[in-house]
């Protein structure tokens, strides 16, 4: 079965309306990815699947027992709170010695665990949180663009050691990214996502979606050129400028 | 042995210290402060409400420190920023607090002594619910300790680990407000906040584990209590500020040689 099956989800802030009659599905294994615009929502979406916010409207199911990783967007440590990374790795899963060097591991940075979490830099940092989601072995990843503060081969060997993971723990991974290069080259599947769910399916047909190229542009091989949209915008005027 | 006002005292000191220390630690790592003083002042409109029903002033500062606490909780996040919010409550309960004390007539109080908290008056009873109170903080952190430390670090790991942060939250906010309530005798309502900061932020630049910091501020604290007090009989000074002022010498000579020693690593 799905490991997370959502259905007619709505999420509402106040007044304010950020997610409207979603569907999907996250299959085990597979690699995910979530890409809009800022303010399309994908962060909501990704806290109502964790459940730290309430659906306005439908529900998200997730397989029962499901374990899950998480690495949030940012994580501010306050200088005054003293945690090593090994402390920090066994806060919520009481995991031995030997797992969290497990988990350093797969996650690149081996030799970390005596650290002091503030004497990290921003690499290490978001792998020493990619070691954390890992040490329950999870059977889904959820990454809110985790490359956040790293820079171009940061990110880059950041999301090769995201493949790796998938590759040797066939865990499955959704992800939230802004790196468009990145997505079509590593995701099986793609949601682009604007506040509703624009267009999903393979990178590549995604990629040629009108609706995906009134967000994003024609130039898909990298290319971060972001074209002016309107949030609330009519798919078909702007694949027809988007054509133009 | 309990019959010594300074035998007395000194538990009394120790007790609070005891308390005050692992919830100072998350005061300080959470940035809440002022939370601590807003709770504090607030138990000023407790005592006089107490003082007015004929209950015990312990129940009627912890019940104002309670509802304090718990409305700051729900204000926050709705419209104003947290020290705006803060120091519109704290400073309207203390007035609110001293306006219906002088209405209080027939029941002469000395105010002083709950601004500045009356250490050497501790009686027997009093003992037993500062060593309750400290107690019950104590056993509430422990047994939420690695749930209470990922909700601090942060909320969405806490949900995607299982578990709702704001409910940890209001553990701490519990733990606040019987540590207040609690203290009030020893060092007073102006005082409090003190002893939850000073001796945690005293411990950090020994600390290398979040465990380490509440024991080195727990430590911190019985001992300003204890050379507080004993100052405070030698000199002749007021016992419940002697103690703060050995906790804040403590603080100062512990960052100076932190310093130091960082300047040598470099």
């Amino acid at each position: 079965m799905a490991l997370v099956t959502v259905e007619d989800l709505g999420v509402r802030y106040g007044a304010n309306t950020v997610l409207r009659h979603i569907d999907m599905t996250v299959e085990p294994g597979e690699i995910l990815t979530i890409v809009g615009p800022n303010g399309s929502g994908k962060t909501s979406l990704l806290r109502a699947i964790i459940g730290a916010v309430q659906p306005a409207s439908g529900r998200v199911t997730l397989k029962p027992g499901l374990r899950i990783g998480y690495v949030p967007q940012k994580l501010h440590i306050d200088p005054t709170l003293p945690i090593s990374v090994e402390r920090f790795l066994r806060l919520t899963h009481r995991a031995t010695r030997q797992s969290c060097a497990e988990a350093l591991e797969a996650a690149g940075v081996p030799d970390l665990s005596k650290r002091q979490m503030s004497q990290l830099s921003g690499g290490q940092f978001q792998r020493v949180l990619l070691a954390r989601a890992l040490i329950n072995k999870p059977e889904i990843l959820l990454l809110d663009e985790a490359t956040q503060g790293l820079d171009q081969p940061g990110s880059a060997a950041f999301y090769r050691q995201i493949e790796t993971v998938r590759t040797e723990t066939h865990c499955a991974i959704l992800m939230i990214s802004h790196e468009l290069h990145v997505v079509m080259s590593a995701s099986d599947r793609v949601i682009c996502l604007n506040g509703h769910v624009c267009c999903q399916g393979s990178p590549a047909v995604v990629a040629s979606a009108p609706e995906y190229r009134a967000l994003f542009g024609t130039g898909t091989g990298g290319a971060l050129a972001l074209y002016r949209h309107d949030h609330d915008h009519h798919h078909h005027d702007h694949s027809q400028k988007a054509a133009e | 042995m309990f019959d010594d006002f300074m035998t007395r005292a000194t538990l009394a000191g120790v007790g609070v210290a005891f308390a005050a220390a692992p919830l100072g630690c998350f005061v300080v790592w959470r940035r809440m402060a002022y939370f601590g003083d807003a709770t504090a002042h607030a138990a000023i409109l407790g005592i006089a409400l107490s003082l007015t029903f004929q209950v015990s002033i312990f129940a009627g500062a912890l019940a104002v420190a309670l509802i304090m606490a718990l409305t700051v909780t729900f204000l926050s996040g709705r419209g104003y920023a947290m020290d705006t919010l803060l120091g519109v409550l704290a400073h309207s309960a203390l007035a609110f607090g001293l306006v219906a004390v002088s209405f209080l007539s027939g029941v002469r109080i000395d105010l002083m002594a709950y601004l500045f908290g009356d250490i050497l008056a501790v009686s027997r009873s009093d003992l037993l619910v500062i060593w309750g109170g400290a107690a019950l903080v104590v056993a509430l952190i422990t047994w939420r300790w690695s749930e209470l430390l990922t909700a601090t670090l942060n909320e969405d790991l806490a949900y995607a680990s299982g578990f709702n942060p704001k409910r940890e939250q209001l553990i701490l906010t519990l733990a606040l407000s019987v540590t207040v309530a609690v203290a009030i005798k020893v060092v007073g309502v102006l005082l409090i906040a003190a002893m939850l900061i000073i001796p945690a932020a005293a411990a950090r630049s020994l600390a290398r584990s979040p465990e380490s910091m509440a024991v080195i501020a727990a430590l911190i604290g019985a001992v300003s209590s204890l050379a507080g007090l004993r100052a405070a009989y030698v000199f002749d000074t007021p016992a419940g500020p002697s103690i703060v002022c050995v906790a804040a010498i403590i603080f100062a000579a512990f960052s100076l040689t932190g310093m130091q020693s960082r300047r040598k690593l470099h």
